[in-house]
């Protein structure tokens, strides 16, 4: 990196406090106005996008629940026929997995990580910008196909053939597959910019075991998208190809298999369920330090368990196909991987518990969300070991009981320390608090709510209900549960209605923040609520694993940066020392003009394979505008 | 009670038409197959370990949470982190027991999914969207014949299903006699059953194959060795002739109409192979892959509208006058 030779450089040192913030503040402002909010690339404003976007699908995934529990409250119902309902749940299971689960996630990360590591923007902002911008087309692709009735209506796996040529016919199964492309590449860039920003912008000292446990649970995260998406990309290309041009990977009648597709589709699909899961257990162990008053027990403990699982969730995917006619001893080889998954979940719990026995917790919502994961998330886990055995799962697998497990796993295991840490974050986000007794309310509701949904499915299960059926005969002993079931879904609903109606109003009317209102140990508590748009005056030196709590009259800083453009430290990957002055790159309107003409192109090829040829154009334009050297400090450096 | 009651109904149901008896047995927990069984007794037994697990787990959190309470936070120090350490590796170390004792159960109980023993009866069972094809397979050629959504077997012998997807993938499950296999297009697969006791068994596709899969149906009829004979006998015959002028003018109608391009009736000039062979349909206890009870009313409204009953389904409507639909559903209905 060579200094600019022609302006005079202003940095931190040279200039008082006040100064030194006012200048900080111009050259990483992002001017108000359509233009302005259109060009960011603030990390904190794309952050803040993502998780309201996410929020918005997730209540429209929400209503869909609401629409198919009506329907199964009584046997031969007719109030959604099997093309209307079919198309619902596979929008349910499509839009919770792929535009609420996994980017709300990574959009929690895009604003937390940089200020939980203590840098100044994500590295690759206006990546950034792009991914946010290819997510919310990717999402209204598929809202709109919906409704005009052309949405999905193959499953949220779409197995083949019923997605093929053949017998999915129509564009609804092309809807599906291009939605999934919009969202793997919204998710692998999310997932570039977190591994570099935590392993190069973390603040000096921050050493790899001084890194908070949600930050390296997305690192991990980051890394399960990086090496599962592949085999989607694989499979939904190939899946298009044999619908549009004809080729034949998936047609057994012209030497295709229909199993690969299974193959490809859960070797990404199984440890998708970890890049949701492992965010959310990160969330946990870092949130519930302030609320048992001491350090997570085990750190050490808490890190190679979220490592752990993540590697052993390559090892998983033949689970989902056990009852496929694969060869038995194969199976059985699965089954142990399966189960051995319990080891690592068994340590974070452990060691959750031992946090909560030695602590003197604080019972405000975020504490009572991680009460209420630690219990659902049990029996999640435990059904998980349950479905793991091939005799089990042949009488279980696809039926009510796996919907009960997957649900218990994903709601109790992720949704409630997301709901958990939106109460806990929340503050930092906005300035102001959410009200406690709506918080409180807000849980229980959710929790009794969510038990008395999802538990009496595991009986209907084996009971013989199978899954994704529109209705069920009257004369089968399934009707009083179900009945059940969808008046208990009035309450879960209610829960969530209140939670929304507090996150509307806090935002509004909420009490205002303190910079460290939980007394919380990491670095995004060191800034204030909500953080400037450089996030630190002065990037912070860290000592331990809890600076905050550890330096508890202000810690240390490092200086020496610009002011008058945007700088950053790079630091070592493990010793966090510091190794550079970088540039971090300006607003630019050009990541949305790229995402545009990319989204131009991928619709554009459901309708016809020219679309890849002529649609590439305005493409490459884009980029090439992006990338074009305009004289900026961050080209000249 | 119920069970009881279920028993009871057991051995009325061989006679009685389906209908009239409370329960249609779909339940991995109400089992009276040989795997089924096995698999009841497994799943139960790894159900109260978790159970127990569970409890453990929350008694241990109620604890955590209720004994300091109200105490002031203290700073970590090292005794306290050293038991806690021995109790975490402790409890962990359970963990890697309890599942490996369940690894190896599952291993062992695998090969419960194969019922052991001789067999002689072999069946194959088509998935089609949105019915069950069935051809059974003697040791001789002419002892062959098709029949559709309705299994019978008989009871206390092996019988093995050779399971093949012509269209989708579907999933072949009854689980009042066994765990469920796929029937995947282009790979064939084999499950083997036996009944223990003789009942009629419901089972339902239960793997997602498009609009009608939730009216996916079929029973498994396990009866004694002698009247399961009587009923491979009566299936082997073509069809009954028509006894009376109606059903004569209904086997006319449905050799006149488009019937006949997809439905098969064994001595008639109706050959069609896309629907349900129906030469003893009227023996049947459902039709319509178990949606309705057979009568003749039932298959006049199938008939006179099969896309209202069952959208999406391949059947189409085709127009007939009142005295075509009385004829035809009278003829079938007769072809017992």
């Amino acid at each position: 990196m060579k200094p600019s030779a022609a302006a005079p450089e202003q940095r931190d040192i040279d200039v008082e406090r006040a100064q030194l913030t006012d200048a900080l503040a111009e050259t990483w402002k992002t001017p108000s106005g359509l233009w302005g909010a259109l060009a960011t690339v603030d990390h904190k404003i794309i952050g803040r996008r993502y998780i309201f976007t996410a929020f918005v699908f997730l209540a429209l995934g929400g209503v869909l629940a609401a629409l198919m529990r009506i329907q199964l409250a009584q046997p031969e119902a007719r109030l959604l026929g099997p093309d209307r309902y079919n198309q619902i749940f596979t929008m349910h299971g499509a839009n919770m997995m792929f535009l609420f689960a996994v980017p709300v996630m990574e959009a929690v990360a895009v604003y937390l990580a940089p200020l939980m590591v203590g840098t100044r923007n994500i590295a690759f902002p206006r990546l950034n910008a792009f991914s946010y911008w290819i997510y919310l087309a990717g999402g209204a692709l598929l809202w709109i196909a919906f409704a005009l009735d052309m949405g999905p209506d193959v499953g949220w796996f779409a197995y083949v053939p019923l997605s093929g040529p053949q017998y999915g016919t129509g564009k609804r199964a092309d809807i599906w597959a291009q939605m999934i492309t919009f969202t793997e590449i919204s998710a692998l860039a999310v997932a570039v910019e977190l591994v570099v920003t935590i392993f190069k912008q973390r603040a000096p000292g921050m050493t790899l075991d001084r890194i908070p446990v949600f930050v390296w649970a997305m690192l991990v995260t980051s890394f399960l998208v990086i090496m599962a998406m592949p085999a989607i990309v694989l499979a939904s290309t190939s899946l298009i190809l044999d619908r549009l041009v004809g080729t034949h990977f998936y047609n057994p009648a012209e030497g295709g298999d229909v199993l690969l597709w299974q193959h490809l589709f859960w070797f990404f699909g199984h440890p998708e369920v970890y890049i949701i899961f492992l965010p959310a257990v990160g969330m946990v162990s870092t949130m519930i330090e302030p609320f048992a008053r001491r350090p997570a027990f085990g750190y050490l403990g808490l890190v190679m368990a979220l490592i752990a699982t993540g590697i052993l969730a390559f090892g998983l995917w033949v689970h989902h196909m056990f009852v496929a006619g694969l060869p038995r001893l194969g199976d059985s080889f699965f089954t142990a991987s399966s189960m051995a998954i319990a080891i690592p979940a068994g340590i974070q719990i452990f060691c959750w518990l031992a946090t909560l026995w030695d602590g003197r917790p604080v019972f405000k919502s975020p504490l009572l969300f991680i009460i209420g994961f630690i219990i659902t998330f049990v029996i999640g886990g435990l059904t998980g070991v349950m479905v793991a055995s091939v005799p089990f799962d042949t009488q279980v697998h696809d039926t009510y009981f796996v919907v009960a497990h997957f649900h218990y796993v994903l709601i109790g295991g992720a949704v409630f320390p997301l709901l958990g840490a939106v109460h806990y974050w929340f503050p930092k986000l906005t300035g102001r608090m959410m009200s406690e007794a709506l918080g409180q309310w807000s849980f229980w509701l959710i929790f009794v709510g969510f038990n008395a949904t999802f538990f009496p499915m595991h009986i209907l299960g084996l009971e013989g209900m199978p899954r994704r059926i529109y209705t069920y005969q009257p004369d089968l002993p399934w009707h009083g549960l179900n009945l059940f079931v969808s008046v208990s879904a009035v309450i879960l609903t209610a829960g969530f209605l209140l939670f929304f109606i507090n996150v509307m109003r806090s935002a509004r009317f909420g009490e205002i923040a303190l910079d460290n209102p939980w007394d919380a140990p990491t670095l995004e508590w060191a800034t204030t609520s909500p953080p400037p748009s450089y996030n630190f005056a002065m990037i912070p030196v860290v000592g331990s694993l809890h600076p905050v709590w550890d330096d508890r009259d202000g810690l240390p800083v490092a200086d020496g940066l610009r002011t008058d453009r945007r700088e950053l430290i790079v630091t070592t990957l493990a010793t966090a020392e510091p190794q550079a002055r970088e540039a971090s790159p300006q607003n630019s309107i050009w990541p949305l003009w790229a995402a545009i003409a990319t989204t131009i192109m991928l619709i554009w090829s459901i309708f016809s394979p020219w679309a890849v040829v002529w649609g590439s154009i305005p493409a490459a334009v884009a980029l090439i505008g992006w990338f074009w050297p305009k004289g900026t400090p961050e080209d000249e450096s | 009670m119920i069970r009881a009651a279920r028993k009871a109904c057991s051995s009325a149901m061989l006679a009685a038409p389906l209908a009239g008896c409370g329960g249609n047995w779909q339940s991995a927990l109400d089992v009276y197959g040989t795997s089924a069984i096995s698999l009841k007794h497994l799943i139960i037994l790894i159900v109260a370990v978790c159970s127990l697990v569970w409890m453990l787990v929350l008694i241990a959190l109620i604890a955590a949470l209720w004994r300091s309470r109200d105490a002031r936070p203290v700073s970590p120090e090292p005794g306290r982190e050293r038991r806690m350490t021995i109790a975490v590796t402790g409890a962990v170390v359970a963990t890697v027991l309890i599942i490996g004792t369940f690894t190896v159960m599952s291993f062992v109980a695998t090969r419960a999914l194969t019922v052991a023993g001789q067999d002689d009866l072999t069946i194959r069972v088509r998935g089609l969207q949105w019915w069950w094809g069935l051809e059974y397979i003697g040791p001789d050629p002419s002892s062959r014949f098709e029949t559709a959504n309705e299994i019978h077997i008989p009871v206390g012998r092996k019988v093995r299903l050779k399971l093949e997807g012509l269209d989708v993938i579907h999933s072949f499950w009854v689980p009042s006699l066994a765990g469920k296999q796929d029937l995947v297009p282009g790979r064939p697969n084999e499950l083997t059953i036996r009944a223990e006791h003789a009942g009629i068994y419901r089972g339902q596709c239960a793997e997602f194959c498009g609009m009608q899969h939730a009216h996916m149906s079929l029973l498994v009829i396990a009866e004694p060795q002698d009247d399961f004979d009587k009923w491979t006998a009566t299936q082997r015959q073509t069809a009954a002739q028509p006894a009376d002028e109606q059903t004569a003018a209904g086997l006319q109608t449905f050799l006149a109409k488009p019937c006949a391009a997809c439905h098969t009736i064994r001595g008639t000039a109706a050959v069609g192979t896309t629907g349900p062979d129906l030469t003893h349909v009227g023996n049947r206890r459902t039709i319509a892959a178990g949606l309705f009870e057979t009568t003749r009313g039932s298959l006049a409204a199938w008939i006179a509208d099969p896309q209202t009953i069952k959208p999406g389904n391949n059947m189409p409507m085709v127009p007939l006058t009142p005295d075509e639909l009385r004829a035809v559903s009278a003829y079938l209905a007769s072809l017992k």
